[in-house]
């Protein structure tokens, strides 16, 4: 093996309340292509934030070895001067500007006070065909597929001298072509000197091109495979992966016999127009009365997609298949219709897209269905406040009071105003995406135990979860979601993570 | 000692919500100690209030507006060239007020649906879009005033609206308070009333669900301060001519307003969506026939200020409306409406109309350059802005 390029030796990340990063180390050869692989939330991009100076240095404690120097970086700027260039999957380019400008830009080449465009343009021309990348430089990136715009991230690493190249899941947005080429060059990259990090989910790409490979898990090193040795395989990076007992946090339920089917989805595909690109393929599934059904998969298979094409469709996807809602066949144009006609979407995205931050508990409790407590238009301030202090009571929401800013909550206290504010429009089908992301074990049980009671209630739950436990503890029959398309449905008791783990990262 | 200590806790405590008041009240006691007593008088009230109209039912529009997280800067020319529609229609067209006023206010709607349209359904910024009406608008009065100029408004019925002043039931000279205008300080009294009623009950309701009130000695002391400011002010206006129409009509729009924000179903959506667009979606609530609402509503106002411009310079002009959008967005801030949106008062909005009108009327009763009066009137705006987002972050 060839001497280290790069060292991270104990790194300890703290955020408030959570370890992200407990004792890290993490060591890369000169000239290799070395994987990152681990759970969504297992600390990988915490990992890369640290090294790129995202986190500054005296944010976290341990040592950042690089280029044979101990390295304390204030900012990104300062990793760059070093050498280290990091792709993110959300790629830093400038739409509406040339290629060589993207390329140059933030170290333009200068003649005096000026740009020297015509220096520019031919140094991009350089590292283009370095890239392999066929495209005049004066083309607008906005007019790039995505896989040519991750090519010119790419350029622009190179044109700076880059010696340590991370790539966050550069391939999760890519077809298999695009794919591919981009493996191959970042294998001739490795013969030219340029060492490389790729953070990956899908595991066949990571045994295909890795050299060695990094398990994380909670925050914390699993091991270091080495592919040369023979050590990498799809078994042993899953269960180095999923390796942990499943807490014993889930309620028992008696699993009663379920009921008729009160959701089905046929032949369902979405087109996002924003993206270009097709964003569910023939999804077919279907919940029956009382059933918690769990979709998993990883972050961007697509199942918060589907749940807002089902829900009303937003986001103005273009449709393809048919809903049929308690044996009739239905077709929302606004959540509004869905909400009517007994669905209810608990979001991923709490504070994004869930509640009103400004706003307090009552008037987010009660936002979805006003009409219930106002006569004529008219708000009827005594039955919301009855209303509020019910799910106060029943879900146990902490607060003070009901009249406090939900953006003073806790984040397991805000996701209980969520569910509350669903609950009061009394669905069929409660669609609760990630329901415990963020929020502490004990939220989480409360959280559990009231799902469990409103499945013994006649509800229907879809639970969207990234995380393996849960989504085992909790389902009565799991589906699993990659890349927009459903590749499997395991009934409860022929679920294992490492069955769902294969499927998902397939 | 507790008494002030604890007034002290509770002013610092609500100090955004009383905030605007005590603004309005320093400023309308300094101009009154600068000029002898005359910014006081009950003429100059009076007309205060009569100028602050037609800025101050924009203020309320526009602050469901901004509170959407939009901008309409086409009011001001659109208030113009409405104001010049209702003068045509009652000088050329011959047409009787009562049927001039709904299709001005009717027309009003549609140019605030259009420019709805553009926002909602186009996806147009609002401060393009409206910026183009605003272009339109000024384009409009120039062409319908071409003709004629000025065009002068005999009508007088009309005109009242901007001039008149209720009439009273008893005559001026006769029973006690001779030279009082009675039915004025009855409604005032009735108001107050009303006022310390609804406080009463309220505070009532929440002691019975054991919310937070204020202490009974701090209640009091506010109610007192309220009603002798409102008692004050129909005093002195009951000491000239009474209550104008102009203010009847204001007054009508806030409470409309204030009921609609504060106590409705579409007050609580349009909230939401200042709050936050996204989760308002998702919550069933249609962010594009609320804007259409919201837009159309602006334009209704918007006609109602033109009607009051009119009226009061018994003309329409080739000039009506310019900048008043201005002046009712810097209402609106001065008022505490939060540029980020899903925050915002309509009595906050009228208070800051107030505010700036008085501090137009105070420097000119005390002879101020014209000059000196926009860099002071710019100050106020950032100081109420800055003193909003100071006392918001400490809140938080």
């Amino acid at each position: 093996m060839n001497s280290p390029i790069l060292e991270m030796k104990n790194i300890t990340k703290e955020f408030p309340g959570v370890k992200a990063l407990n004792n890290v180390s993490f060591r890369v050869a000169e000239d290799e292509i070395h994987c990152l692989v681990g759970e969504n939330g297992a600390g990988k991009s915490t990992l890369m934030k640290v090294l790129s100076g995202v986190y500054p240095h005296g944010s976290y404690t341990g040592d950042i070895v690089f280029g044979g120097d101990v390295q304390r970086f204030r900012g990104i700027s300062d990793s760059e001067k070093a050498g280290i260039a990091i792709i993110y999957q959300e790629l830093a380019l400038v739409p509406e500007m040339t290629v060589y400008e993207n390329i140059f830009l933030g170290h333009e080449i200068r003649n005096g006070l000026m740009v020297d465009w015509n220096e520019t343009i031919k140094r991009a021309g350089e590292v283009l065909k370095k890239v392999r990348l066929n495209v005049t430089p004066s083309v607008k990136v906005k007019d790039l597929g995505v896989g040519k715009q991750q090519l010119v991230e790419i350029a622009k690493a190179l044109s700076r001298d880059v010696k340590l190249l991370i790539l966050d899941e550069p391939t999760s947005a890519l077809n298999v072509d695009d794919s591919e080429n981009l493996l191959s060059l970042l294998r001739e990259l490795k013969n030219h000197g340029v060492t490389c990090v790729l953070i990956s989910h899908k595991l066949k790409e990571v045994i295909e091109i890795a050299d060695s490979v990094t398990v994380l898990r909670d925050g914390q090193t699993i091991c270091t495979l080495d592919a040369h040795k023979g050590e990498v395989s799809e078994h042993a990076l899953i269960k180095h992966m999923v390796g942990r007992e499943i807490d014993n946090i889930y309620p028992k339920r008696e699993r009663k016999q379920i009921g008729d089917p009160v959701l089905e989805v046929r032949s369902w595909n979405a087109y996002n127009p924003a993206l270009g690109r097709t964003i569910l393929k023939d999804i077919n599934f279907n919940i029956r009365k009382g059933e918690i059904v769990g979709f998993a998969g990883l972050m961007g298979s697509g199942r918060t997609e589907l749940a807002l094409s089902l829900f009303g469709n937003p986001d103005g996807y273009r449709l393809d298949g048919e809903m049929i809602v308690e044996g009739r066949k239905k077709h929302f144009k606004h959540p509004q219709d869905a909400i009517k006609a007994g669905v209810a979407y608990v979001t991923e995205d709490r504070k994004g897209d869930g509640l009103i931050l400004i706003q307090d508990v009552k008037q987010n409790i009660t936002l979805a269905n006003l009409s219930k407590i106002s006569s004529r238009g008219v708000v009827n301030s005594n039955a919301e406040v009855q209303v509020a202090n019910e799910y106060k009571a029943t879900l146990n929401i902490k607060t003070p009071s009901i009249e406090q800013k939900v953006a003073n909550l806790s984040g397991g206290n805000q996701q209980k105003v969520s569910v509350a504010k669903w609950l009061f429009v009394q669905p069929d089908i409660l669609i609760l995406d990630e329901p415990t992301r963020g929020i502490d074990v004990g939220a989480k049980y409360e959280i559990y135990t009231i799902m469990t009671r409103l499945v013994e209630q006649g509800m229907s739950i879809i639970m969207i979860s990234s995380e393996l436990p849960e989504v085992l503890g909790m389902s009565d029959r799991v589906y699993v979601v990659s890349s927009g398309k459903i590749t499997g449905e395991l009934p409860i008791k022929e679920a294992t993570q490492e069955k769902i783990m294969q499927l998902a990262t397939d | 000692m507790s008494f002030i200590k604890n007034a002290q806790k509770i002013l610092q405590e609500n100090i955004r919500e009383y905030g605007m008041f005590i603004a309005l009240f320093v400023i309308m006691a300094f101009f009154t100690w600068r000029t002898e007593g005359l910014f006081i008088s009950s003429r100059n009230i009076s007309n205060l209030l009569n100028q602050t109209g037609y800025i101050a039912v924009l203020a309320v529009g526009m602050t469901l507006v901004i509170v959407i997280r939009c901008i309409d800067l086409s009011v001001g020319f659109l208030a113009g060239f409405l104001g010049a529609v209702a003068a045509i229609a009652l000088v050329f067209w011959g047409l009787p007020v009562y049927v001039v006023i709904p299709l001005v206010l009717a027309l009003g709607i549609v140019a605030g649906l259009l420019t709805a349209f553009l926002v909602a359904q186009m996806g147009i910024p609002s401060f393009v879009a409206s910026l183009a009406g605003w272009l339109i608008y000024r384009g409009a009065i120039q062409l319908v005033t071409a003709g004629t100029g000025t065009i002068i408004i005999p009508d007088e019925a009309f005109n009242a609206i901007g001039n008149g002043f209720i009439p009273d039931i008893f005559p001026a000279e006769a029973g006690p308070l001779p030279g009082v205008h009675k039915l004025t300080l009855i409604l005032g009294l009735l108001g107050i009333i009303v006022f310390i009623v609804n406080e009463i009950n309220g505070r009532r309701k929440k002691q019975a669900y054991n919310f937070e009130v204020l202490p009974m000695d701090m209640f009091i002391l506010k109610l007192v301060f309220v009603s002798a400011l409102v008692g004050g002010i129909i005093w002195v206006l009951a000491g000239y001519q009474g209550l104008s129409w102009t203010a009847v009509v204001v007054l009508i729009v806030v409470l409309v307003y204030d009921f609609i924000t504060s106590q409705t179903v579409l007050g609580r959506h349009i909230y939401a969506i200042g709050g936050n667009p996204e989760a308002a979606e998702l919550s069933g609530i249609s962010v594009k026939r609320l804007t259409y609402v919201v837009f159309g509503s602006m334009g209704m106002l918007s006609a109602l200020s033109g009607i009051l411009f009119a009226s009061r310079l018994q003309s329409a002009t080739t000039t009506a409306g310019t900048l008043f959008e201005l002046d009712a967005i810097a209402a609106a801030f001065v008022g505490g409406v939060s540029a980020a949106g899903g925050v915002g008062k309509i009595m906050g909005s009228l208070i800051g109309a107030l505010v700036m009108l008085s501090l137009t009327s105070g420097m000119n009763l005390m002879g101020i350059d014209i000059s000196l009066q926009y860099l002071v009137r710019g100050a106020v705006l950032a100081a109420a802005v800055i003193f909003d987002v100071a006392t918001r972050r400490r809140g938080k």
